[in-house]
């Protein structure tokens, strides 16, 4: 038996179809959702992907947060449901309060696209079972607001929570504190980064690297486990 | 310009006398006559602003048309077109039942007075261009040109251009695959932001730009239209810059490309459910360009109520909505049982759909407004039927003088300790040094079929996941060679672009060009126009890649002095299996450095006479396009049987610059032995056509040089991959470390 992933389309998501192949290439079942459509059609987990949902023009994912698909997200990945934030699905989940902290603009305030070198600090969550903690790993990274914020009593629990899922290693690129590129919920079921596993899936596309393949290898074997 | 009473058809008819603002709107005293002679009356406001704006040199190709028709003259035997010149975009049939459509377009006027709007139209408008044709968008490309590097006005232009482009089609979701930036004082006063798109369809797909079947609805979708950009495209396109007249910024356009993203999705969709019959994108020139357009390519005639267009200012008059460019646009016939359909596609995704009109029966184009008729034209005399300029053309009194100072006859470097010294200073130039700092704003990855995205030669996408197969687009222009000759120059950038697609291991298909010139009124610019035409369209009959579409910018000039003629040329290419394509950067270490191709003493408009000399002079590389396509046969078979690992074009910069690239994108160094019969100065540095860089594992080494032997490529061993340095035996070794950061810091230091 394989696991349905479904994987959301809001208006300006990007990489939603790059999302579903990279389901389908780890072995699972992509299942498309729709914005505007509140049912999840049973999938057994969630990636919002990156893109610039309504044009980023207000704070990035903070429209996209009150879509109806949300409503049912976010009701599920308080009971459990695994949901993955990729770059802006990853600013829709703070904006939703289901992940700790904010985005701003990048410090140096361009654009930025690159191969970015990441640590992973946290294998256990439900999307990082393939990995190995300490484990270094590229992964392409782009985007325009991925400077990464929170409080510092929020910053301190995240670190002594082990919940710091993957950090920049080398350079930072947009000035996120404490170099984060990843956080986790307190139950490792809610997954956000601003780098892109999706674009690192196969030999010849993209960095050309497969780093990012074990998100989605790690959300299968989980659920087909479970 | 609003008039009381509404001028109408019939009001212009019953007042003659009365004096419009033709000269404001920029058309000649001839060509007002010739208006008021083909409607047999005076031209209403509405008419006369449809007139001027698609007679305009941007909208009608005027001054360029005479020449532009040796691109269908001379057109290669090729049945790999599909669609060709006079479309929204060329279409290439690139095997398997796929379709490629590719354009490139200058967005320069508009760049210069407001840097990032001006640059993201340029990205919005060619892509509703490839979308028009039926084909989802997979990747754009920009070629850049800006002024002296160094100049405080370059840091003003570039970053805007580059935020504009990248805050654009990074929101489109579509990778920035290739392009160029160049610097050079001449582009000062006049930047050329040329931007380019590729889009894939399957060859039942291709939808046309044209209104037929009476009853058909007319139906107008995405952005409403507003003030922006009234007048853009006969004002702001085709009068040179002077600092006398006023600021022209309002006629600059703002983009939106959320909007334009809905557009591409809701447009797909459309064509998917086959509910469209024909479709314009509404660029330059707007509403009057898409229903002249549609109805005269079409077969019957078109009625338009201007009142039901969705206004974002409800001031505007009917002139001002017939002109405006307000981006997002697109104008598509759907026939009348289709329309809701439609309509419930565009609103799932939250674009605004209206139908404005119908196709009609008879052959005018008529367009109401508050109940009266304001247009009645035949739409043939808008579109298709404007002046043709023959102008006079010359060469001018200088060229002469400007070939005989001869490059070749500078003082060359007298020391190995020196040549190593220009070699650094070339690396580090800025038209030398590495672009990472721009290119890392656009986003190579999206849609994930991002083969090859700059710096390689060529940009490349997987068109089909299970096949492989995939496209390859290079664009290049080299306006330093076109301005000693203009004819030789345009050939050099055809056969740069048409070699840089195939050191990537991909066959050259096809052709589309962008003709950035000064003013057709000067007899020297019109001479070099022609014969950079002239050179581009032999070219292509020579190499067999048509030409599909283009465009022309002209009046690239500040008061008397023209920019350097650079024609932009992009060829496309496709490759069976991107498994097998070639990348620039060195792979291993003991691989065999090959040079192929003759190196010839021939440094006239070349990188080491700019930046060590500040000179222009002599005659640019000679051209042999036979020994192009030798070549490139020789690089894509290399490519596909595994014969090489990786691959650089030469050309500016010479050598030198394509090992530093080579090395410093895979982190590996080189020793390089100077061949027998060369000095080490023009082994490095020359720029002569018609070569590469390849290495070759050593296990091919045989089979390689026999594939070269039999067919006639001089290959000639010049080293090996190795070590942490760029070393030429018996003159320099230079690390990688310090190449790098010449190579690398320059950029940044200057615009960051």
């Amino acid at each position: 038996m394989t696991a349905r992933i479904g994987v959301v389309t809001f208006p300006g998501s990007l990489d939603d179809r790059d999302t579903q192949r990279a389901i389908r290439l780890a072995g699972a079942e992509p299942v498309a959702l729709w914005h505007k459509d509140k049912d999840l059609r049973q999938v057994d987990a969630v990636v919002l992907p990156g893109g610039f949902s309504y044009g980023d023009y207000l704070r990035a994912g903070a429209i996209s947060r009150f879509s109806p698909v949300m409503d049912t997200v976010i009701e599920q990945a308080k009971a459990g449901l695994p949901v993955l934030g990729i770059c802006n699905g990853f600013q829709v989940l703070t904006e939703a309060h289901l992940l700790p902290g904010a985005m701003l603009g990048n410090d140096h305030l361009h654009f930025i696209c690159r191969d970015q070198k990441l640590r992973v600090e946290n294998a256990e969550t439900a999307w990082t079972g393939d990995y190995r903690r300490g484990q270094e790993i590229h992964i392409p990274l782009k985007n325009m607001d991925g400077r990464y914020v929170a409080d510092p009593y929020t910053l301190d629990k995240l670190e002594a929570e082990g919940r710091v899922v993957f950090r920049y290693v080398d350079f930072n690129p947009n000035g996120s504190l404490n170099d984060i590129a990843g956080v986790t919920n307190e139950a490792g079921n809610v997954v956000g980064l601003m780098p892109h596993p999706e674009h690192a899936v196969e030999p010849l596309i993209g960095s050309g690297r497969t780093d990012g393949l074990p998100f989605f290898t790690s959300i299968l074997k989980k659920l087909v486990n479970a | 310009m609003s008039r009381t009473p509404l001028d109408t058809v019939e009001h212009a008819a019953a007042t003659p006398d009365v004096e419009l603002p033709w000269a404001e709107l920029g058309l000649k005293k001839d060509e007002y006559e010739r208006v008021v002679e083909i409607l047999g009356r005076r031209p209403t406001g509405a008419e006369l602003a449809m007139y001027s704006v698609m007679w305009s040199e941007h909208c009608s190709y005027k001054s360029s048309k005479v020449h532009l028709r040796q691109f269908g003259e001379k057109a290669p035997e090729s049945d790999a077109l599909l669609v060709g010149i006079g479309e929204n975009a060329g279409v290439v049939d690139v095997g398997q039942g796929y379709a490629v459509t590719f354009k490139v377009e200058s967005h320069n006027h508009p760049s210069y007075v407001e840097p990032y709007q001006g640059a993201a139209t340029g990205v919005g408008g060619i892509v509703r261009d490839i979308i028009a044709m039926g084909a989802r968008p997979v990747a754009v490309v920009d070629p850049l040109r800006f002024g002296a590097a160094d100049h405080p006005d370059t840091k003003r232009v570039l970053p805007g251009v580059v935020a504009g482009i990248g805050g654009y089609g990074n929101c489109l979701g579509l990778p920035n695959i290739g392009g160029e930036v160049v610097f050079d004082a001449c582009y000062q006063g006049n930047p050329l932001v040329n931007a380019g798109a590729i889009g894939v369809m399957r060859h039942e797909d291709i939808h046309l730009a044209k209104a037929s079947g009476a009853g058909n609805q007319v139906i107008l979708y995405g952005a409403r239209t507003g003030g922006d950009g009234i007048g853009g495209a006969s004002i702001l396109a085709s009068e040179t810059f002077d600092d006398a007249k006023p600021s022209k910024r309002p006629a600059v356009q703002v983009g939106d490309p959320f909007q334009e993203k809905l557009l591409i999705e809701c447009t797909l969709e459309a064509f998917r459910e086959k509910l469209v019959v024909g479709i314009q994108d509404l660029g330059a020139a707007g509403l009057s360009c898409a229903t002249s357009e549609l109805a005269s390519n079409g077969s019957g005639g078109m009625r338009v109520t201007l009142d039901d267009v969705p206004l974002r200012d409800s001031t505007l008059s009917p002139e001002e909505i017939l002109m405006s460019e307000s981006q997002e646009r697109m104008c598509a016939v759907v026939e009348p049982e289709k329309v809701e359909r439609f309509l419930q596609i565009c609103e799932k995704w939250d674009v605004i759909a209206t139908v404005i009109g119908e196709v009609t029966d008879g052959d005018r184009l008529e367009i109401f407004w508050h109940g009266g008729k304001i247009v009645d034209v035949d739409p043939r005399t808008v579109a298709h039927d404007g002046p043709v300029y023959e102008r006079p053309y010359a060469r001018p009194s200088w060229q002469d003088e400007l070939q005989a100072d001869d490059a070749n006859k500078l003082p060359r470097p007298a020391t190995s300790e020196e040549l190593k010294d220009q070699v650094l200073k070339l690396v580090a130039s800025p038209n030398q040094a590495s672009k990472k700092w721009i290119t890392q704003q656009y986003d190579h990855f999206v849609q994930g079929n991002t083969v090859l995205a700059q710096p390689e030669d060529s940009g490349m996408i997987r068109v089909d996941e299970e096949t492989g197969l995939g496209v390859a687009i290079a664009t290049d222009g080299n306006g330093r060679y076109a301005k000693l000759d203009p004819y030789t120059g345009a050939q050099l950038a055809l056969a740069e672009a048409y070699r840089n697609v195939a050191t990537t291991g991909a066959k050259p298909l096809a052709v589309s060009d962008c003709l950035n010139f000064g003013s057709p009124e000067d007899p020297a610019v019109m001479w070099q126009f022609a014969e950079a035409v002239r050179g581009l369209a032999d070219g292509c009959l020579q190499l067999g890649t048509p030409v599909t579409g283009g465009n022309v910018s002209l009046y690239n000039q500040t008061g008397e002095a023209a920019i350097h003629p650079t024609p932009v040329v992009a060829v496309l290419g496709v490759i069976d299996d991107v498994a097998r394509r070639t990348p620039v950067a060195f792979q291993e270490e003991g691989q065999l450095l090959y040079l192929l191709g003759d190196t010839r003493e021939e440094f006239g408009g070349s990188a080491w006479s700019q930046v060590i000399h500040d000179h222009l002079g002599g005659m640019p590389p000679a051209v042999d396009l036979e020994r192009e396509r030798l070549l490139a046969e020789i690089l894509i078979s290399a490519s596909r049987d595994g014969m090489i690992d990786s691959a650089h074009d030469l050309s500016d910069g010479g050598l030198i610059q394509a090992v530093v690239e080579s090395a410093l994108l895979g982190d590996k160094g080189a020793r390089l032995v100077v061949p027998d019969g060369l000095d080490a100065f023009t082994f490095l540095l020359s720029e002569s056509a018609g070569r590469a860089l390849v290495a070759v594992p050593r296990s091919e080494e045989v089979r390689f040089n026999d594939m070269c032997g039999a067919r006639g490529l001089p290959a000639t061993r010049i080293g090996v991959v190795d070590g942490d340095s760029v070393e030429v035996q018996g003159e320099f070794a230079l690390p990688l470390a310090t190449l790098r950061e010449a190579h690398e810091g320059t950029i940044p230091s200057l615009l960051a």
